[in-house]
This record gives C-alpha cells, structure tokens and sequence, in this order.
C-alpha cells in the first residue's frame, strides 16, 4: 500500500517529502497520551487528597480545575515544549508539523488541541476518524482548521551493505567496461530494489525467494551483457549482489 | 549514476550530525534566539544537508538515507524559514491586556453578530414563555428553575443558613470546569461552517431570556438581577466572545467576498482564535469564584443593590477594557 506523503519545496529548490502518520499509528498514541493524563490526574488526586485533612472542600476544588488542566493542556504543553510531539507520538514516531513545514505556534497548537471537541463527535473520535480517512492529507478538522499535519519521525539507519556483500569475490569487476555501463544503466529505482531484495532475502520462502532473483537477475542481464566467463556457473542471487556491488561501491578497487 | 554510498555517508555524515545536534539546541528550548554565528553555522548545514539530499534523491536509490536526510531538512527548513512573529517567552499579562483585547476588538462585526444571534434567542426564550407556560419545562436546564420564582425567592430569602457551606470551592471549580468546555465547544463547532455555534449561541439566549422573563413576570426583576448580573457580567460576555472565536473561524471557512485561498483564510485567523479562547478562559475562571462566593447570596445575608452595583461596575470595566486596553501599546 502506497503512504500518503507531505511534499514540500524548498526555496532553494529542494523538494522532501514527509510520511504522513495513518489513523491506526494516531490513535494508540492518543491511548498512551490519554493513560498518561489519567495517571497525572491519578497522582494529582493523591497528591491533593492530602489536603483533605485541612479542608476536604479546597481539595476537592483543587482536583476538579487541576485534572481540567491536565486534560485540556497536556497536549497543548507537551506540543510546545517537544515541538509537535507528546508521549504518545514520542513513542509511535510521530510530530505534529506545520503544513507548510514551518514551525508551529503557539496558536496552531491551541486550535488543534481545543478542536478535538468537535472530533470526538459523536463518539470514540467518528468525526476526526472519518476525516483522516477521507483527508488528501490524513488530517482532522482540528489539523484542518490550524494548517498541521502529522507526520513520521525517521531516525538514522545506515544500509546494511557489508551484510549482503562483504568478502564475496565479484567476478563482474574483473569487467570495467560493461560494469562502469552497468552503473550509469541502472536507475534508483532498480537498484533500491536489488539492495531491498537482498536485504529481505533469508524473510522469504525458498520457492518465492528463487522466483524473485531469477526475475531481477534476468532484468539486469538485459540491461548490460557480460562476458560468458564472468557470468557463467553463477546463481540469479549472486548475479543480483554481484551488480549491486558495482552499483553502489563504485570506487571499491577490483580483486587482485 | 550511481553514488558511492559508503564513501558518500562517511564523507556526509559528521555534517549531518552537526545539523542534528544544532537543530536539538534549538528546538529543546522554545524560547531561545541564537546568535547570529549560530544561525550562520546552521544555515550552512541546512544547505549542505539539502544538496545531500538532492544527490541522493536524484542518483541513489537507498530510501533510509533519503527518508532521514528529508527528515532533517524538513526540520532545518522549518526552524530557518519561519517568519511569522512569535513571543519568544510566555507573557500572560500582556497576553491578556494587549493581545486578547485587540483581538477582539479586529473582530468586533463578529462580536456583534454573536451579540444578535444570543438576542434573537432571548426574544424567542422571553416569547416562549410569555405565550406558553408550559415551555418553561422545556426550556430552562436547571429544576430549580421550573418553580414559580415568586416562591423561589421566599425560599432563598427566608434560609439564612449558608447552603453552600463547605463546598463553595468545588462548586466554584465545577462552575469553571464545566462553563469552559461549554465555550470550547462553543468555539469548536466554528468548524461546522458556524452553525454549530449559532445554535450553541441562540440556545445560550433562549435559556437568557426565557429565565429573564419568567422572572420579570413574576415581579422579581431585582433578585434576578442580583443573583445573575455578579456573575453573569463576566461570565455571558465570555460565552457570546467563546462565539465570536467560533464564528470567526466559520468566516474563515467559508471566505465571502474573500478571495484569498482557504489554508491562508485559516492561517491569517489562527492569533485571534487563540487569543480570544484565552480570554475567555481567564474571564470563566473569575465568574466561576464569583459565581460561588457571591451570587448565591441573597438578602438578607448580601442586600441586592450591592450586588447589582457590584455586577454594573464589572460589567462597565469590562466593556472598557475590551474597548481601550493594548490600543497604546507598541
């Protein structure tokens, strides 16, 4: 399934673009932020409760507005101070940004907390459901009317190469020509989904697994034809690593 | 053309994280402005970080590194490129004396059309009852409110005892609670074009003026006035501006003789909304004390011409303070 992205073009003309979060990964961060307003309002109870024994009136006064707060303003805070993001979206992956992809303020935060009333209509957030659903952008109406998005986070992995290639004799660089045509042959795209299916490859069963390098092999054959010795008694995976060595370790010097 | 990824990542990578801790700095402290130095330092690791991601977008395929890097410049971008004016610390006293006034006072048509549409509810309210005596079962949310006034106010003049002893702060806290997610929601049904919020506004009047009559009818205009005006001074003007912030978003949306795009009509309101919602807030909060403390006190305990006096002065510092205050300030 295709995610939904936030694309955004820079002045200096660089375009990005930003996963948005789904309905499924919104909701059970909404369920950690409500547990975590429900165990702040569990301490302010006890906390307070205490002051029962001077006056149970002051104390009870002091829970009612202080569990208020909390319930209104903990979104609302805990945006500001982490930029977009509470416990729950900290946990899932996920900040609340402007559509623009400019900081927030203050008041895009207060609106898209205090509209939350009208999305939790009529019941277990209906409205604000059906609106990420039907949104281009996976927004509720609080979203809506205060111009945010929410998007995933992403934290730095490197590609795993020496996983899939190190230590692997590449009979393929014993061809410079054919592979420095190879390289400028194949596109992102292509090799992305070399690297990936490498990657994956021990996640498939045996049959789907034979099945797909066959076909990718067979791709890149056609794209570039190699010498029969270079080729010859290797298998379609060895084939697929073998051109994604070349593709992405281009100043990697050829075996001795 | 194909990056050599390895070498490029080695190469990238101490730039990138420099762009990371610099963008931690700033954002772990909403308040901060960095030196010109600084924001020099970031700005070259902004560019350095897009023309990466340029590279990478245009001749490898890893999507890790493309997905981490978009995400780095989606933060460098937003913290580099947002011009929009914001406090740098949290000032509640000017929020409330400069900035709440003078959003409402750009809003003030607004204001009024609230003010109308409360009115028209009342004249329907006040009309119900007159016509029909039955309507007061439908029409007024309290039970207190169905008996005959005439006997309610012998009721509460002949008990001296304080009824509300020991639980004067809970009920004032409820009050609060209670009255702000009214004008939260108030303010929320903007969304459903503003028709949630004129029926919120007309029903808010229908209450008004059917009690109001009722009680005119009877003869008890002074203990109406004296239980409702302590309170109500504050507390119906923050409904009816509860409506203004929600009519005012509705008047984003549907944008008459507005031709700009709908995102920047939204945008352009978003200030005033927030500031109008606080106001109402801090104005809740004092009707909710004053409510419990002061309203429910008749005579012989509170005589009605302080109360009255009382809530006629409130009602005119008010009025003066949403029409003067923050108008001389820079």
């Amino acid at each position: 399934m295709r995610t939904a992205q936030l694309r955004i073009r820079t002045p200096e003309g660089i375009v990005f673009s930003l996963p948005l979060a789904g309905p499924v990964a919104r909701f059970l961060a909404f369920q950690i932020d409500l547990a975590c307003i429900w165990g702040i309002g569990a301490l302010i109870s006890t906390v307070f409760g205490w002051m029962g024994f001077l006056s149970l009136d002051i104390a009870g006064a002091f829970i009612t507005v202080a569990y208020f707060a909390v319930s209104i303003g903990y979104g609302m805070l805990s945006e500001w101070f982490w930029r977009g993001q509470t416990l729950g979206k900290r946990v899932l992956g996920l900040r609340v940004l402007d559509e623009q992809g400019l900081r927030l303020t203050f008041s895009q935060i207060v609106v898209r907390n205090l509209l939350r009333f009208v999305d939790a209509l009529p019941a277990f957030y209906m409205i604000g459901g059906i609106a990420v659903l039907g949104s281009r952008r996976a927004q509720r109406l609080g979203d809506y009317a205060a111009n945010t998005v929410v998007v995933r986070t992403t934290a730095m992995r490197r590609p795993d190469l020496d996983q899939v290639l190190a230590g692997k004799y590449n009979s393929l660089r014993e061809h410079p020509v054919p592979a420095a045509r190879l390289r400028q042959r194949v596109s992102p795209e292509e090799a992305g989904l070399a690297v990936r299916a490498l990657l994956r490859r021990d996640l498939l069963d045996p049959q789907a697994r034979v099945g797909l390098f066959r076909d990718v092999a067979a791709h890149f054959r056609a794209l570039v034809e190699f010498p029969v010795e270079a080729t010859e008694g290797i298998a379609d995976e060895q084939y697929v690593r073998d051109v994604v060595d070349i593709v992405f370790r281009a100043g990697a010097s050829p075996p001795a | 053309m194909i990056l050599d990824l390895q070498r490029f990542i080695e190469a990238e990578r101490p730039h990138w994280i420099l762009l990371e801790a610099a963008l931690k700095r700033l954002e772990s402290d909403t308040g901060r402005r960095p030196e010109l130095p600084e924001l020099l330092k970031l700005h070259a690791l902004y560019q350095r970080a897009s023309a990466d991601l340029a590279r990478v977008a245009t001749f490898s395929a890893e999507p890790e590194i493309r997905r981490y890097l978009e995400s780095l410049v989606s933060r460098a971008y937003g913290e580099i490129h947002e011009s929009r004016a914001r406090p740098h610390r949290f000032a509640p006293w000017r929020f409330l004396a400069v900035t709440f006034p003078r959003a409402f006072r750009r809003h003030g048509r607004v204001f009024a059309l609230a003010v109308l549409i409360t009115a028209a509810g009342a004249a329907f309210g006040g009309a119900a009852v007159v016509l029909d005596v039955e309507a007061k079962g439908a029409l007024m949310p309290f039970p207190e409110l169905h008996e005959s006034p005439l006997e309610r106010v012998q009721r509460e003049e002949h008990t001296l005892a304080d009824r509300l002893r020991g639980s004067k702060s809970s009920f004032s806290a409820y009050l609060m609670t209670h009255n702000t997610r009214v004008a939260i929601s108030c303010l929320a049904l903007g969304m459903t074009w503003g028709i949630g919020t004129s029926l919120l506004l007309f029903y808010n009047g229908v209450t008004l003026g059917a009690v109001a009559f009722d009680y005119a009818q009877a003869g008890q205009a002074r203990f109406l006035l004296g239980w409702l005006l302590p309170h109500g001074a504050a507390e119906i003007p923050a409904f009816l501006i509860a409506g203004q912030a929600g009519l005012v978003l509705a008047s984003a949306l549907i944008g008459w003789g507005d031709r700009t795009a709908l995102k920047t009509r939204l945008r352009r309101v978003l200030p005033d909304v927030g500031a109008l919602v606080g106001g109402v807030a801090a104005l809740l909060v004092w009707a909710g004390l004053v409510e419990a403390f002061l309203s429910q006190y008749h005579e012989p305990v509170l005589p009605y011409s302080l109360k009255i006096g009382f809530g006629l002065i409130e009602a005119a510092l008010l009025a003066l303070f949403l029409a003067r205050s923050g108008s001389r300030a820079a």
